[in-house]
């Protein structure tokens, strides 16, 4: 490896908790300049907070960080910035309406007697996108007219602009197609020449060993190792990401619970994000998804929701052919779908627990929202959120029990197919082991479940049989319990074989 | 997140579970109540003779329109959307009574009709516009009231003509003759049935999926609810209520050109005031209700203190931007507002990932 | 926020080629140049079938006379609405602005530099107020703006029960002076609509306008003071309907309160910024685009006056025009939500070509 000796950054000891819990546990990590330095875990493993240390966003309760050999204490992401360290997160941080280079300098834009340099402002932008070799991105284009991967290089190239000696990135090709993805490669690979530190979080096999010459693994907060690429095969990585014995914690099939005839059919189905999908569910089974971001887990789901309808193939129901067009005509259908997003998509946050859970009762079904809305209180209690708390607005209730009115929102509709989109995404393992009960529960009564995740874990605890998505196709089935290597090699098809060698 | 100031029983504010008197006087809505009783306090004080049912009936017949109005004006503001329109709607129904009745007692219940189906097409239209075709309810509306204005008085030539019978005038200035309050006005009845109505409809499904979705129209989606009809029955709604609010103001007050004019600020201030927050989801009708209560009680308290007339609108705008400068404080630092082009705009569920 | 971002994928694939040129395609601001000049056309064909002339020379200066005032007032009005904030107290702080302007003046000729300061100088007061009340107290700009206005309104009816001041003849030159066919006050009006463009388009304040509208939350992150941004654009929104004062008052020859704020100046403002392209909701658009708005307007009048039509079509007529406008905006914005398909109409196709955004049918605004 071409680093120099002695780190540009270092984290040591570093602690973090919310609310009591602790997430982060004594991490010690090492950034040298020009490296690329992936850090890799399961969800929950703690990445998130840990680079949200770094950027200055929170700030840790033990431990200490020095950059290039001084400590640091960033109160602000800005603070971080101006210290060299700027970080790329998921969520992006550009204007649309504005073009590249008023984002890349805003609030700093080059002044001429007191007015903005245009020219000068476009110059520097394509000189710096220039420096970078990244071609194709114009100064004055509208960013709002860029491809999601050339928004990722704008934000990249905004970081670099603050004379950024570490790079951090966020899952970077999240939201990328494939093919998208060797832009931001040879734009990593141009820093790492340059002598800045990359912290890489992915999850993507292929990126990390085509891409990292470090790797950090993470698990429930802790660093269980900090290895050479060279040094790791792709299989021992995921041995020691994953590495947990699941099967205590997923609670068994209901006794007596068994299969029953198919109830969701769904044959070569397809629209504009994913194509070819076949698919059974009985009565009573759970089948998961798994795949990567992107790979067209949520597209299915809101194919069949009737968010974005399924153009070719076939959807039965109980055997009736069904093909909704909006939420309300799979309602209607027997269809339910808890949203991988609770906050945006599945919850009124300034309405009650009560009118949350009987919302899609009085918006599909008025007439007769009042009798079988008399089963709500039921439900609630059934998932431990207390009739009292039922005139409590929901934005007041921890993640855990706002899922769990989420939840008592789509039972209430008695469905007879269930679509969860990650239902246990950010809730403590209390919560987590409620929904897990609640589904086995459901299945004994007949319910055909889709459960979508990004936590193999709980894929390989919870559901009877796996279909591994890629690239917008079913790439795979699994049997359920089968080890987590089985699962992400097929969700990464292509490139674990290639990374192997 | 969690402020110590709001406590998760202050601020509840959603009208589905009953409510103790200690949630009335607390939070947003719990501020209009508290002023109310204030200001009708400084009132009798000032004038004991205030409190004598006679006079007591005679200031809630003048603020009954007013009432009516704000319940309309609560659906369209409670569902994330604003109704201008109102005042010039208002203006051009009493005018189209007047010229279409015309003296004639016989005319009296057919035009009343013709009005409220003028009045539902006109929310319709606001309701369409808005969204389906993706117009800013602020724009729509107000390109409304310009067509309104314009249209009225167009057809009358610049000066309202006719004349309203008697037995159309007498909603909004005769009652029920019986002792102790010597005459129990029409249009407070009406304006309480409304009230009791509106009550009852925010309990049924409609209301509680309208809260929801001016709360969140994106979750509102996915459950389900059509959120082009939630809306647009909203501005019927508001429709409908003003031209109710028309036929008490014609009888009330007559006709004129210059009727309704900045009755559309009135109503959404009087919502306002009564807690309802600008943007959706979140007020009590009845709160909003005795906010228009409030702005006529504030209206009377000037008059008792001899304020001139022209200086009240300054004192009408140090309160309201006191009371909502207030509610904002306590409601205390929610995070701010997702970015316009997600939640105000377009509510789409996006496919993540 | 990532989820639209995400979504806001390309258009064509030609927008990313050029490496400097946006590709040619006609922006929002031509658009409403060529409908203005669509509409003189029309107009002028439909006056001349009436045997009279649009252009000609005293139909242009009333049209040019009739932008004026409504011209400062929606420069600012612009300004503000760009913030994301908007203001309903334009009307009353002109108002304000004419008498305090006449009545220093007094008739002095001498005078009338000290009138333009403290009339603008009031109405920047009132700007900041405005500010204030918006980012400190947390009040919707709805409602502190209106609330503002009633302010001024009590005041105004209180202490001026009719038209006060008087305004030298040499400030009347202000109102009736002529360059060619170019009134004076328009010619001030569009160098300061000049001035604003160049605010927006070439200083820090104008771009912070933009971040601050277009996303509160990324200003902030990329160290912005927003509060600051939009107080400064309601000082300046304030200043331009105060100098919209000083052009009625030297038109009235003095300052007066009632006919000024009662006539609409207001919605009207707001109105001809949005038929000008600039989104209600902030972020996007520009003065330039208003000022086509308010040309709009002006020429639409004129047409009527000449045809004779009732004043009151044209409200009508107005009301209209902006609502399809604003529809006609819309559905431009709803084109470019494309987003990128991983498969074609028939499946495994090549991906990364455009498809038209689903849409829950439902979940609109």
């Amino acid at each position: 490896m071409t680093a120099a000796d002695s780190p540009l950054l270092r984290m040591s000891g570093v602690s973090k908790s919310f609310f009591g819990v602790e997430v982060l546990h004594s991490v010690d990590l090492e950034l040298r300049a020009g490296e690329v330095h992936a850090l890799v875990g399961e969800n929950g493993a703690g990445k998130s907070t840990l680079m949200k240390i770094l950027a200055g966003v929170h700030r840790p309760d033990a431990g200490v960080i020095s950059l290039g050999g001084s400590e640091v204490h960033f109160e602000h992401p800005l603070q971080a910035q101006h210290a060299g360290v700027s970080t790329v997160f998921q969520e992006f941080n550009l204007l649309p309406e504005r073009t590249v280079a008023e984002n890349v300098y805003l609030g700093r834009e080059p002044r001429r007697r007191g007015l903005v340099d245009v020219a000068r402002m476009d110059r520097d932008t394509e000189a710096l996108f220039d420096d970078l070799g990244v071609s194709g991105i114009g100064a004055r284009t509208r960013v709002r007219s860029l491809s999601v991967a050339q928004q990722q290089v704008v934000e990249i190239v905004k970081a670099m602009s603050y004379d950024a000696r570490i790079i951090s990135m966020d899952e970077p090709t999240a939201a990328l197609a494939e093919h998208e993805v060797e832009l931001l490669y040879r734009l990593t690979r141009t820093l790492r020449a340059r002598g800045i530190a990359v912290l890489y979080v992915s999850h993507r096999l292929k990126e990390i060993f085509d891409l990292c010459d470090r790797i950090t693994i993470l698990k429930d907060g802790s660093v269980v190792t900090t290895t050479e690429t060279a040094r790791i095969t792709p299989d021992e990585l995921v041995r020691k990401m994953v590495g947990r014995s699941i099967s205590t914690f997923f609670p068994d099939p209901l006794p007596g619970a068994e299969l029953g005839p198919v109830r969701l059919a769904v044959s070569g189905a397809g629209n504009d994000y994913v194509d070819d999908i076949s698919f059974e569910v009985r009565a009573g089974e759970i089948v998961g998804l798994a795949g990567l971001q992107g790979s067209g887990r949520t597209e299915i789901a809101h194919a069949l929701f009737g968010v974005a309808p399924f153009t070719r193939g076939e959807v039965r129901l109980d055997g009736k052919p069904v093909s909704p067009t909006s939420p309300r005509e799979a309602v209607r259908a027997g269809l339910a779908l808890v949203t991988e997003d609770r906050k945006v998509e599945g919850l009124a946050l300034n309405q009650s627990v009560l009118a949350n859970a009987r919302l899609v009762l009085d918006a599909v079904l008025p007439g007769a929202a009042g009798k079988r809305a008399k089963a709500i209180p039921g439900i609630l209690s059934s998932l431990e959120l207390t009739a009292r708390s039922g005139a409590r607005e929901v934005r007041y209730l921890s993640g855990g029990n706002q899922q769990k009115v989420v939840l008592a929102k789509w039972l209430a509709t008695e469905p007879a197919v269930m679509v969860l989109d990650e239902p246990t995404r950010g809730i403590d393992v209390g919560a987590k082991r409620a929904v897990y009960e609640l589904m086995r529960e459901l299945s004994a009564r007949g319910v055909a479940i889709v459960m979508i995740s990004s936590e193999l874990p709980e894929l390989l605890g919870m559901a009877d049989r796996i279909l591994v998505l890629h690239d917008g196709e079913i790439s795979g089935e699994l049997p359920g319990g089968v080890d987590e290597e089985a699962v992400m090699t097929l969700a990464a098809r292509p490139m674990t074989a290639e990374a192997a060698r | 997140m969690s402020h110590p100031a709001t406590s998760p029983a202050r601020t509840n504010r959603s009208a589905a579970v009953g409510r103790s008197a200690l949630d009335l006087f607390a939070g947003g809505s719990g501020t209009v109540f508290a002023l109310l009783i204030v200001v009708l306090v400084a009132i009798t004080f000032l004038n004991p003779s205030f409190a004598e049912p006679p006079s007591l009936m005679a200031f809630l017949r003048n603020a009954a329109p007013l009432i009516v109005l704000a319940i309309g004006q609560y659906f369209v503001i409670v569902s994330g959307e604003f109704d201008l329109s109102v005042g010039s709607l208002v203006g051009a129904q009493v005018v189209i009574a007047a010229k279409l009745i015309d003296g004639e007692e016989s005319r009296t219940w057919g035009v009343i009709a013709l009005m409220l189906v003028f009045g539902l097409l006109v929310g319709l239209v606001n309701g369409l516009v808005t969204t389906l075709l993706r117009v800013p309810s602020f724009i729509t509306t107000l390109g409304m009231l310009l067509i309104l204005a314009g249209a009225v008085r167009l057809w009358t030539g610049g000066a309202p003509t006719g004349a309203l019978s008697d037995s159309f005038r007498q909603w909004g200035r005769t009652g029920i003759d019986m002792p102790v309050v010597r005459q129990l006005p029409y249009a407070l009845l009406i304006a309480i049935a409304l009230g009791v109505a509106a009550v009852l409809l925010m309990r049924a499904p409609y209301g509680r999926t309208l809260l929801a979705t001016g709360d969140n129209p994106t979750a509102a989606a996915f459950a389900g609810v059509r959120v082009w009809r939630v809306r647009t029955l909203a501005f019927v709604l508001s429709s409908l209520m003003a031209t109710l609010a028309a036929i008490l103001i014609g009888g009330f007050a007559g006709v004129s050109a210059q009727v309704g004019q900045g009755l559309e600020f009135t109503a959404i201030t009087a919502v306002v005031l009564g807690g309802v927050v600008l943007g959706g989801g979140r007020g009590w009708v009845v709160a909003a209700m005795a906010g228009a209560l409030t702005y006529q009680a504030l209206e009377r308290l000037f008059t008792q203190l001899d304020m001139p007339t022209t200086a009240r609108p300054a004192l009408q705008g140090v309160i309201i931007i006191a009371a909502v400068a207030y509610a904002a404080r306590s409601r205390g630092h929610r995070p701010p507002p997702p970015a316009p082009a997600e939640t105000a705009n377009d509510p789409v569920p996006e496919r993540v990932g | 926020m990532t989820l639209t971002q995400q979504a806001e994928a390309p258009r064509t694939a030609a927008a990313v080629e050029g490496r400097r040129r946006a590709p040619v395609r006609l922006g929002t601001t031509g658009i409403i140049y060529l409908a203005l000049v669509a509409i003189l056309v029309i107009g002028t064909v439909l006056v001349a079938a009436d045997g009279d002339n649009l252009l000609a020379e005293r139909n242009i200066v009333d049209m040019l006379t009739r932008s004026s005032v409504l011209g400062f007032i929606a420069i600012g009005q612009t300004l503000v609405i760009l913030c994301r904030s908007l203001d309903l107290s334009v009307g009353y702080v002109a108002a304000l602005s004419s008498l305090v302007g006449a009545t220093t003046m007094d008739g002095d000729p001498a005078r009338v530099p000290l009138g333009i300061a403290a009339a603008l100088g009031v109405a920047a007061a009132v700007g900041l107020v405005n500010g204030l009340v918006i980012t400190k107290l947390k009040v919707n700009a709805f409602i502190a703006t209106l609330g503002v206005a009633l302010i001024i309104r009590g005041y105004l009816d209180t202490e001026y029960k009719g038209p006060a001041g008087s305004v030298p003849d040499s400030f009347q030159n202000f109102g009736y002076t002529r360059i060619g066919v170019v009134p004076l006050s328009t010619a001030v009006m569009l160098a300061v609509a000049v001035a604003g463009i160049v605010l927006l388009r070439r200083t820090r304040t104008g771009y912070r306008m933009f971040a601050v509208g277009g996303n509160d939350e990324v200003a902030r992150l990329s160290g912005l003071r927003t509060d600051r941004t939009v107080i400064v654009a309601h000082v300046l929104c304030s200043m331009t309907a105060g100098a919209a004062g000083l052009l009625l008052a030297s038109r009235f020859s003095t300052g007066v309160a009632a006919q000024i704020y009662s006539a609409g100046y207001d919605l009207d403002s707001i109105a001809a910024v949005v038929l000008g392209g600039t989104l209600l909701m902030g972020g996007r658009g520009g003065i330039a685009g208003t000022i086509a708005g308010v040309l709009i307007l002006a020429v639409l009048d004129t047409v009527f006056r000449l045809l004779q039509i009732d004043p009151f079509f044209r409200d009508v007529l107005r009301g209209a025009i902006i609502i399809v406008a604003v529809a006609l905006y819309a559905r431009r914005q709803i084109d470019r939500h494309a987003v990128r398909a991983r498969f074609g109409k028939h499946g495994r196709a090549a991906g990364g070509q455009d498809a038209p955004r689903p849409v829950i049918p439902e979940a609109r605004a």
